[in-house]
């Protein structure tokens, strides 16, 4: 079955997703890699106002490829998520409730996904044309500076992604790879 | 002597960086639909029919088929007839990187320095190695890389007395740590023997042949057959999900060694396995 999300996220919507179910999203999700995160934690650091509202929100793991004239955005598919780990935790205790992106997490992650009550959704790595399509409208939050790192507000449409690690501790890596692995 | 205006060659490489990053190759593309029909994960089919439905978008509205379009990597073969004019081969290669990544909406991944960091805004410069070979033509082959991927990819300096075994025992650990992570299905291409920068090469040359072709060496193909069902029996599957395909193929390519010494190297290639050639 295929279940649907609405950000900003409530308690229910998060309870409401087990590792590997498939989710479909619509709404607004925003965008950042290493170098927004890092930007984003130097702000928290020292006390300051962030660019954006945290709170119930999903942040999506993406450095697109430039976009055509007359087009949203270009290809925008999930780069790999263990780059933003070390990031993660304190942006989850802010109200993140959502991050997709692609690949492991560290434990310090995963304790923190169960601790605040948020998911790890995962995107499919190289499909990146398809996600584009799902994705309508495109806009600077922050950080124009950083190119295809900036800080963007996304609505998307139906955007496909898995449920990696729900909030339940289960860990849709481990759990698939155990049902499928045969003895050497 | 023949001569070869280099502009020829900045053309055919801005051609070349373009439709590699937006047609996935028909091998790839056989590969993974053969994938489709042999993959008993739900999770795993929604992925590789995810893949196929990506490839078809890319081509028709021209998008690449993944963000990252990689590091242009190229393997060229000059023949020793060969006079190149009107400039020095390599910038000629890296103006057609230039040109190719700004013209084909690609995705500028390089930095200058590794450890400051600051982007070089063209995807230059590529990644060029050179060999002189007999006769009077050029031989061009790029492979737009990707970073999951190259991330992922590991060298081992084995005792010979580890064998065959250790090479197979080394590939499979270096697959197993990677997971989902270089994005499976993936292509996996092993160097064993040469030296230490050697078979990091032969790794790297494994990954450009064209997917369903197996090493004309018997015991090399022996050898990749061998590494695929080990690594298809890992489980990983497509995106680590859990499944049956997590290697759409292996490459092995081997090279005379030091008495001492069994080199090997993994080099790990996404699903989106992008590589072209133009003789001139």
């Amino acid at each position: 079955m295929t279940k649907t999300l609405c950000p900003p996220l409530a308690d229910k919507d998060v309870e409401n997703l087990k590792a590997g179910d498939r989710v479909l999203i619509s709404g607004i999700i925003y965008t950042a890699r290493d170098a927004a995160h890092k930007k984003l934690l130097e702000l928290m650091e020292r006390g300051e106002k962030l660019p954006l509202d945290l709170k119930g929100q999903i942040i999506y793991y993406v450095g697109p490829t430039p976009a055509r004239e007359g087009e949203v955005i270009g290809a925008a598919g999930p780069t790999t998520s263990s780059r933003m780990d070390k990031y993660t935790p304190p942006l989850l205790e802010r109200g993140v409730r959502a991050v997709i992106g692609k690949g492991l997490r560290s434990q310090d992650v995963k304790k923190s996904l169960k601790d605040n009550k948020s998911v790890y959704l995962v995107a499919v790595g190289g499909a990146a044309a398809l996600l584009k399509e799902k994705i309508v409208s495109s806009k600077l939050v922050a950080y124009e500076e950083l190119g295809p790192e900036a800080i963007r507000e996304l609505e998307v449409c139906d955007f496909p992604v898995f449920v990696a690690n729900d909030v339940h501790g289960n860990d849709i890596y481990e759990i698939g790879k155990r049902k499928y692995e045969r003895n050497r | 002597m023949r001569e070869i205006p280099v502009e020829r060659v900045s053309d055919v490489v801005e051609k070349m960086c373009i439709d590699s990053n937006i047609f996935l190759g028909q091998d790839v593309l056989k590969a993974i639909k053969r994938g489709l029909d042999l993959e008993e994960s739900p999770l795993g089919r929604d992925v590789l029919e995810q893949l196929v439905k990506n490839t078809e978008i890319a081509m028709n509205t021209k998008t690449p088929i993944c963000q990252d379009t990689g590091t242009a990597v190229f393997f060229l073969e000059i023949g020793q007839e060969v006079h190149f004019t009107g400039g020095y081969i390599e910038d000629a290669i890296n103006e057609g990187v230039a040109r190719g990544y700004e013209k084909g909406y690609l995705r500028k991944s390089i930095v200058l320095d590794p450890l400051r960091r600051v982007n070089t805004g063209d995807n230059t410069p590529a990644v060029i190695h050179t060999r002189l070979v007999p006769g009077d033509r050029v031989r061009i082959v790029l492979s737009a890389k990707g970073g999951g991927g190259e991330n992922m990819s590991a060298l081992k300096m084995l005792k010979p007395a580890d064998g065959e075994e250790g090479v197979i025992d080394f590939v499979l650990e270096t697959v197993e740590r990677a997971g989902p992570n270089p994005c499976p299905p993936i292509i996996v291409g092993v160097g064993v023997g040469g030296n230490f920068e050697q078979v990091a090469f032969l790794a790297k040359k494994a990954l450009i042949r064209k997917l369903g072709n197996p090493n004309p060496d018997e015991d090399l193909a022996r050898l990749e057959e061998i590494l695929l069902e080990k690594i298809n029996d890992l489980g990983i599957g497509p995106q680590g999900f859990g499944g049956r395909i997590t290697a759409l193929d292996v490459h092995v390519e081997k090279a005379p060694a030091h008495i001492a010494s069994l080199p090997v190297a993994v080099n790990i290639n996404c699903h989106v396995s992008r590589h072209l050639e133009t003789i001139i």
